[in-house]
């Protein structure tokens, strides 16, 4: 989320010919080379640990994607990107695609709309907006697997609240977690009501930071209500909406406590078995190793495709004031 | 749009869609509360009631009877704690050294930074799971700690953080001889204390609820942090609800109280966490 491009470029750290002459000048001096030992004492405790266990990790799964490793196994051998072909070609891998895109589909235009919704609503000059924002803030702070337990005893289908709320209109009770169908849309719910808070309070901030002058010179144009939130407040919010997207987006790539409490078993025919998921099951469960690999940097592949894509859109389609 | 909404729909509108909201919101609380202090058989009535006729206290009891849930607690603090703590200081350390301290190829090692943003943790997690084996972390507090101590992500708000305060403040004790650490702590980060309070809270809040990574490397029950003790229970307690729910109702409690009493801090710190992102 931070273009690593748009960083100001500094005299020394380009790198390259000129950045090697510069740092042999750099070292010269002897109050420079005391702020590059500072420099390096105070990066040091933290460089250690990414440099430890986000890089080595990192090179270290590229290597086993490409063998056949698996616990308890013969001694893995290279071969090539057979892992990568091997997902490619099965259904496990693609079913957990479709899953994972259905969560995504389902979940992110309804927080979306929702979302900005209630923070259009909460941004009034009205008494007890605090109250409500607190209230709607409620479900992000609480722990994943509790809001997983309670929705599973709130759809347990012989027990439960909402299958006596559909008796009490005549309708049909549902198996909800248990239903092939429904499985995914009843995790999608929860999510929902687990996530929305955030965005309500991200929106929020967007809202509060438009500046008044751009409603007054839409209200001496005379413009309606609905006018005025199509063009002025919905392109002056751009910014936070794609946020509010990509982050929504690319989270949902990763879901996974959420169903691993609410259906440990993937759901009723693995309906609601996710990518990461699916990613657990091969690493932890078969031992997979050599695949887990290869599947972890396919997920990486497609969150990274997922940045750029929004990214490109976003160069046109939101406007930055 | 604020006041041109509030005319469009008027006051009561509002209250009332954002009544609705709320009750959704509220509503599965509640039934956790309700359900968490009945009785089994209670539990059975269909159709289903929201508040006991009795209040089962010892419900609570019980679970702490069936599981160590202080355990998990204390788990849980102690290494949420030490995460907290530790990232704060490397954090602060470096995103000082990114906002104010001149060497070479400074930008290259601030992507080396900011790239960790990208790679989500499930791309880590398999190695890492070997790596920490490898050293014989597993199921200890070590595993759970150590490859968390730093976070490229509080590093750059600390950075953006430092950038705003005013250089001038410093020159004057650099002047004096002070040395860059002193100036660190006794200048710059009194000044920034909004800030640490801020970063803090959002790493505690992250870590407090992580599940993935103790589930892999913890094996005994004595290991488990609270959202790990919790879903081992709720796999163990099968259709005793009531208990499900009390324990549901521990694992919540502390967490949202600490909301409740401090929910500006919280929200202002999510959104201010939110779009520096």
């Amino acid at each position: 989320m931070i273009a690593g491009g748009r960083l100001p470029h500094a005299a020394l750290g380009d790198g390259g010919e000129k950045g090697w002459t510069a740092l042999v000048a750099f070292l010269r001096h002897p109050r420079r080379r005391r702020d590059l030992i500072a420099a390096a004492l105070f990066l040091g405790p933290a460089l250690i640990v990414l440099l430890t266990f986000v890089y080595f990790p990192i090179v270290w799964a590229f290597g086993i994607s490409f063998t056949d490793w698996q616990s308890g196994g013969a001694p893995a051998r290279f071969v090539g990107v057979d892992n990568y072909t091997f997902l490619l070609n099965s259904a496990d891998f693609w079913r957990a695609l479709r899953n994972t895109v259905t969560f995504v589909v389902l979940k992110l235009p309804l927080d979306m709309v929702l979302a900005l919704a209630v923070a259009l609503l909460l941004n009034q000059r009205l008494r007890g907006m605090g109250f409500f924002r607190m209230a709607i803030f409620m479900p992000v702070v609480t722990s994943v697997v509790a809001a997983a337990a309670i929705w599973r005893v709130l759809y347990n289908p012989s027990f439960g609240v909402f299958n006596s709320m559909l008796d009490a209109f005549g309708l049909p009770p549902q198996r909800w977690l248990r239903d092939p169908s429904l499985a995914m849309p009843a995790v999608v719910l929860v999510a929902l009501w687990k996530g929305l808070g955030y965005n309500v309070v991200i929106f929020l901030a967007g809202l509060q930071g438009i500046g008044r002058v751009y409603y007054e010179a839409a209200a001496i144009d005379g413009a309606t209500p609905w006018q005025r939130f199509r063009y002025v407040t919905l392109p002056l919010l751009s910014p936070v909406t794609y946020f509010v997207a990509l982050i929504g987006v690319i989270n949902s790539f990763k879901v996974f406590s959420l169903i691993h409490v609410m259906l440990p078993d993937g759901g009723p025919l693995d309906s609601a078995q996710v990518l990461v998921f699916y990613l657990y099951e091969l690493a932890f469960q078969s031992f997979r190793y050599g695949r887990a690999a290869a599947l972890s940097f396919i997920l990486f592949g497609i969150v990274l495709a997922i940045t750029f894509l929004q990214q490109r859109f976003a160069e046109k389609r939101v406007h930055y004031e | 749009m604020s006041y041109r909404l509030g005319r469009f729909l008027g006051a009561s509108g509002t209250y009332v869609l954002l009544g609705v909201m709320t009750l959704v919101t509220v509503f599965p609380f509640l039934w956790m509360v309700g359900t968490a202090l009945k009785t089994q058989q209670e539990i059975f009535v269909y159709p289903p009631t929201l508040w006991p006729v009795e209040l089962q206290w010892q419900n609570f009891v019980r679970v702490f009877e069936t599981v160590p849930f202080l355990r998990f607690y204390v788990n849980s603090v102690v290494v949420t704690t030490v995460i907290t703590a530790a990232q704060v200081v490397t954090s602060a350390l470096a995103g000082y050294a990114f906002a104010r301290i001149d060497f070479p190829f400074k930008n290259a090692v601030f992507v080396v930074f900011l790239a960790t943003l990208i790679v989500p943790e499930q791309v880590t997690m398999l190695p890492l799971f070997l790596l920490v084996s490898r050293l014989g972390w597993i199921d200890t507090f070590q595993a759970l700690t150590v490859p968390f101590l730093a976070n490229a992500f509080a590093v750059f708000f600390l950075r953006q953080f430092f950038l705003t305060i005013p250089r001038e403040l410093e020159e004057a004790a650099r002047m004096d001889g002070a040395g860059r650490l002193r100036v660190l702590f006794q200048i710059v980060l009194p000044l920034a204390r909004p800030a640490l309070a801020t970063i803090a809270l959002f790493i505690f809040l992250g870590e407090w609820d992580t599940y993935l990574w103790p589930l892999i490397v913890t094996n005994s029950e004595s290991m488990r942090t609270l959202p790990i003790g919790l879903r081992f229970f709720v796999e163990e307690s099968g259709s005793q609800l009531h208990l499900m729910m009390a324990g549901a109702v521990m694992a919540v409690a502390p967490i949202l109280l600490l909301f409740l009493m401090a929910q500006r801090q919280f929200i202002e710190g999510i959104a201010m966490t939110g779009s520096k992102g």
